[in-house]
């Protein structure tokens, strides 16, 4: 591989003479994988981030002493299993903490526990339903074998539709080839899965509705559908992609929450060569005749280098960060198209003690604590934001991350982080400013009824609307996933058609946040795939 | 009869799964929760507590027992100080190993020494006309394992001096109103200590460290959660990665101390006037690079595993219970040159990984070997690669807070152990 070769230093250059071989825009989980694998490769690489800490929307922060609050994401799963190894993770501190179970209460008392343990869960799901008790297996089958046929595609680079070149169309074929091979039944549930509803599908397998209420609500996480809006399927089988210690469909929780995460990627990155900088928002992508030559900071210095990735979503990277005009139209377009509207909030407690339910002696904590008992529960909380307003019964998945990992809290106290939705990031005829502490109260209102006493344990709160996630992260309106992930934003259209290869119209400036395929989620997938189409274009010269 | 260890009363109600094994006549729990891999994560990420009541005890005192044991353990007693405990092996005439323990020195005319399989004849046998003697006091005291990061600030609370206590020291303190002895000692390499209590004060023992490690992750972890510690710890397991020379059929089923990875205790043996039992066949087969086998770790290579279960249709296992029966391993030209005698995927690791013996001249860290394996029915093999063991040994296992710094914090960020994220500050970008 040649080095590109460098550009002259503009004067205003902050490490003096230093040159970077490529700049990485974003300090994010993508940002930091893609400038581990540039940086392992041999570029000089630099990792520029906006905020006074790295790991964008995956950090911990510790908001009152001793305990550590997942401010944004939450949980662990999807990241590529060759990151953790290319990258050596583990030596660097990679420690992911499985959750036994995942705990579903309903208000009428009763509850649904889905363990690790197959035996356990059977014996649980019989209590509600005894048939749903063996479909439950075959869900479990039938789900990982589609999972497994989409696999090889989330973990490469998808073929461009649009480009006539040889290898897009061997691409092609190869992925045509892959899916004529699978068996008929694994292919259609992989078509009633990208394009129905989660829904239709759950229905074929269970009666119970608890089951299908803390099953289907992996099917909205993020996006602004309901279990029986068409797309909802994909959403749910992108949370059954990820997988721990071999088993699809896993989560659990980095060692200090997703922020202990983000601090090993960054010791990788730094590990392998590459130099991070707080605090160095990037205000502009410079080009020159349609390349990139390097980036202006906010606070004006320039910095020169052949290579430019924005980790930034879609709308940052082509309508923000370069001016549109230099782009093709139908570029802008898509990108001006393309859907966001996030709808996610979190809400987070420092708690004095663990919540009760019922006589349950709280090892049920140990895992997700999902708040959708029916769902008929999600669709209704679903119908308030499709008329513009928060959900009053919102639906939430809360996790007590200090049950499992006993650094996150006091001896005795907890952290509990509450995913909640659907709080639409629009809000017709009103205000997220206005509106950010009575999400709290409803958020708090119904722990309350399910666990009597919840609010006396709390000792503080904290609210991230997706005004706040929008202001903080940078992610437009608020989306966790950098843009939705539904069908028409994936593959082949992730962020938009015929730039789904992680390049750009501008020569040398690449993409590589959760906006570009695989997409969203803790992946960093994104970042890695981006790193190989780079280094395949510098090899290529 | 089966018997019950003086922790029975309190680990029984604790024990969900109903599933006990039998350990040395004891009943011992194979795991508490449904799902023992959550114990291990205790043990790596807070703290466990494993009842080791039933390993044999034995007090051995008189003027003459550091002599004597200078003479029936292989490892040279005399340079375990007062307060110290040291790793040993007693061996055979042939030198090759009858069985592995812990020595504690009290005293130059007081020990305990540890075991898993009784060993009292062997020892008595050995008195001869010095002035010692062996009393087996297995029954007389139980013992707890207390392990993980979270151990020392759980126990020095009630102990102090555990704060400063070295990796393989001991002392003494109360818990619970009871005398206790604690080393730091233990089968996970893992930051641990061992408590050891007179029986009759076990459950005051067992009650004051549960509430000191309450709110912290603080479980009892049964035997198979133990299992997949010492693998990642490289400890070795007797009946399992050796056999014991005196019940040995055949020398292939022997081993040397060298052969086991334990040619480090003996670095003086050519030298040294000790004489001790196996000291000229262990001398000759260090002079003559004479053993037969190397112990080592292996990491396999986690792309070809994947690969292969893949090509044949399977999601690749990732099986964290051990395997504890032979799996061949060959060179590239097809020659056999080893076998696994533990296998396991580790958790922490995440890479599956064996102890193993290959012949020493494939001993080397990176030297490759072909695992064999059976995928559907079929024999296939899979890259994997000589590491050192432990594979698994996080800085805090052997690390001592410097008095400065002694209140509770988590330890420094480090190869193979889990960062603590103390707060956001913590960015991991050093200027």
């Amino acid at each position: 591989m040649s080095h590109p070769t460098p550009a002259p230093t503009p004067a205003s250059a902050g490490t003096g003479s230093r040159q970077y071989d490529a700049i990485v825009i974003g300090g994010g989980h993508n940002g930091l994988v893609n400038g581990a694998y540039l940086a392992k490769s041999g570029l000089r690489t630099l990792i520029l981030e906006r905020r006074h800490l790295v790991g964008g929307a995956a950090i911990t922060e510790e908001l009152m002493p001793g305990f550590h609050f997942t401010t944004f994401s939450y949980a662990v799963s999807l990241l590529r299993p060759d990151i953790i190894h290319d990258l050596d993770l583990v030596r660097h501190g990679y420690f992911p903490l499985l959750m036994p179970h995942s705990f579903a209460p309903a208000d009428d008392g009763g509850h649904l526990i889905l363990s690790k343990d197959r035996n356990v869960t059977i014996q649980e799901i019989s209590r509600h339903s005894r048939r749903d008790a063996d479909a439950y297996d075959q869900y479990g089958h039938d789900m990982t074998q589609v999972v497994k046929a989409v696999k090889p595609l989330f973990d490469t680079v998808p073929p461009n539709l649009f480009s006539g070149r040889p290898e897009d169309a061997l691409a092609l074929a190869d992925l045509a080839k892959h899916l004529k091979d699978l068996p008929k039944r694994v292919l259609h549930n992989l078509v009633r899965l990208l394009s129905g509803s989660a829904a239709d599908f759950l229905d074929d397998y269970f009666e119970s509705e608890l089951l299908k209420g803390l099953l289907s609500s992996s099917g909205i996480i993020g996006t602004k559908v309901g279990p029986r809006s068409q797309g909802s399927g994909v959403v749910l089988l992108f949370h059954n992609m990820g997988e721990q210690d071999g088993v699809f469909g896993s989560w659990g929780f980095h060692k200090g929450g997703n922020g202990g995460l983000t601090q090993v990627l960054a010791r990788v990155a730094q590990a392998f060569g590459a130099e991070i900088r707080l605090e160095a928002g990037v205000s502009q992508v410079l080009t020159s005749n349609g390349r990139v030559t390097g980036v202006a900071l906010a606070d004006g210095t320039e910095l020169s280098a052949p290579i430019v990735v924005s980790a930034l979503d879609p709308r940052r990277t082509f309508l923000e960060l370069v001016e549109p005009r230099e782009l093709p139209d139908d570029l802008v377009e898509s990108i001006e198209r393309y859907r966001f509207q996030g709808t996610s909030s979190k809400v987070n407690f420092a708690l004095d003690a663990l919540p009760v339910f019922g006589d349950l002696d709280g090892s049920q904590f140990r895992g997700f604590t999902n708040i959708a008992p029916s769902m008929d529960y999600l669709e209704r909380a679903f119908d308030e934001a499709k008329y513009g307003w928060y959900s009053s019964k919102p639906y939430l998945d809360c996790c007590i991350q200090s049950t499992i990992d006993p650094d996150m809290a006091p001896p005795g106290k907890h952290v509990m982080s509450c995913f909640t939705h659907y709080t639409p990031y629009h809000l017709k005829g009103g205000d997220w400013d206005v509106e950010r502490d009575r999400l709290g109260d409803t958020v708090q209102r119904r722990l309350e009824e399910l666990f009597p006493g919840f609010s006396s344990l709390v000792l503080r709160r904290e609210v991230v609307t997706p005004l706040d996630i929008e202001r903080t992260v940078g992610l437009s309106e608020g989306n966790i996933f950098a843009g939705e992930l539904m069908s028409p934003q994936l593959y082949f259209f992730r962020p938009a058609p015929g730039w789904n290869q992680y390049r750009t119209p501008i020569d040398g400036y690449y993409q590589c946040g959760s906006g570009t395929h695989p997409g969203g989620c803790v992946t960093g997938g994104p970042g890695r795939l981006a790193s190989q189409q780079i280094l395949r274009d510098l090899r290529r010269g | 009869m089966i018997r019950t260890t003086p922790f029975h009363d309190r680990l029984a109600p604790r024990n969900a799964t109903g599933l006990w094994q039998h350990w040395s006549g004891h009943l011992a729990a194979v795991k508490y929760q449904m799902d023992e891999k959550f114990e291990y994560f205790a043990v790596r990420n807070a703290a466990g507590l494993i009842d080791t009541s039933p390993l044999y005890k034995y007090r051995i005192t008189g003027p003459d027992a550091e002599g004597y044991l200078a003479g029936v353990l292989a490892r040279d007693v005399r340079s375990c100080r007062d307060g110290q405990a040291q790793y040993t092996l007693w061996c055979d005439d042939a030198g090759h190993v009858v069985e592995d323990g812990v020595v504690f020195r009290h005293s130059r005319d007081h020990y305990l020494l540890t075991s898993a399989e009784p060993n009292l004849a062997w020892f008595a046998d050995r008195i001869g006309r010095r002035r010692v003697q062996i009393e087996d006091v297995s029954a007389q005291y139980g013992s707890l394992a207390v392990q993980g990061p979270r151990a020392r600030r759980i126990l020095c609370g009630m102990v102090p001096e555990l704060e400063t206590l070295r990796y393989f020291h001991h002392t003494q303190g109360t818990m619970g109103g009871a005398a206790v002895h604690v080393s730091r000692t233990g089968y996970t390499g893992d930051l641990g200590y061992e408590v050891w209590v007179e029986s009759d004060d076990a459950s005051r023992v067992f009650d004051a460290v549960t509430e000191a490690g309450a709110g912290q992750g603080v479980i009892p972890v049964g035997q198979a959660a133990l299992l997949m510690l010492r693998i990642e710890a490289g400890l070795v397991l007797i009946g399992v990665d050796f056999h014991s020379s005196r019940f040995a059929e055949t020398d292939e089923q022997r081993s040397t101390p060298a052969e086991l990875g334990f040619g480090w205790m003996f670095r003086d043996v050519a030298t040294t006037d000790r004489a001790f039992i196996g000291r000229d066949a262990i001398r000759r087969e260090l002079a003559e690079g004479t053993s037969r086998w190397a112990m080592v770790g292996l990491v396999v290579d986690w792309r070809d595993w994947d690969e292969r279960h893949r090509a044949a249709g399977l999601v690749p296992p990732k099986d964290e219970h051990p395997v504890v029966w032979e799996m061949m391993l060959y060179d590239d030209a097809g020659e056999r040159v080893g076998y696994t005698t533990s296998f396991m995927y580790s958790p922490a690791l995440q890479r599956h990984i064996a102890m193993a013996r290959v012949r020493p001249h494939l001993a080397a860290v990176g030297s490759r070997v072909q695992l064999e394996v059976t995928i559907e029915h079929r024999y296939q093999t899979v890259t994997a690669e000589v590491a050192k063991p432990p594979l698994f040994n996080p800085p805090r296992k052997t690390d001592v807070p410097s008095p400065a710094s002694s209140a509770p914090s988590a330890a420094a960020p480090s190869a193979s152990s889990a960062p603590p994220t103390r707060s956001s500050t913590t960015t991991g970008v050093p200027a």
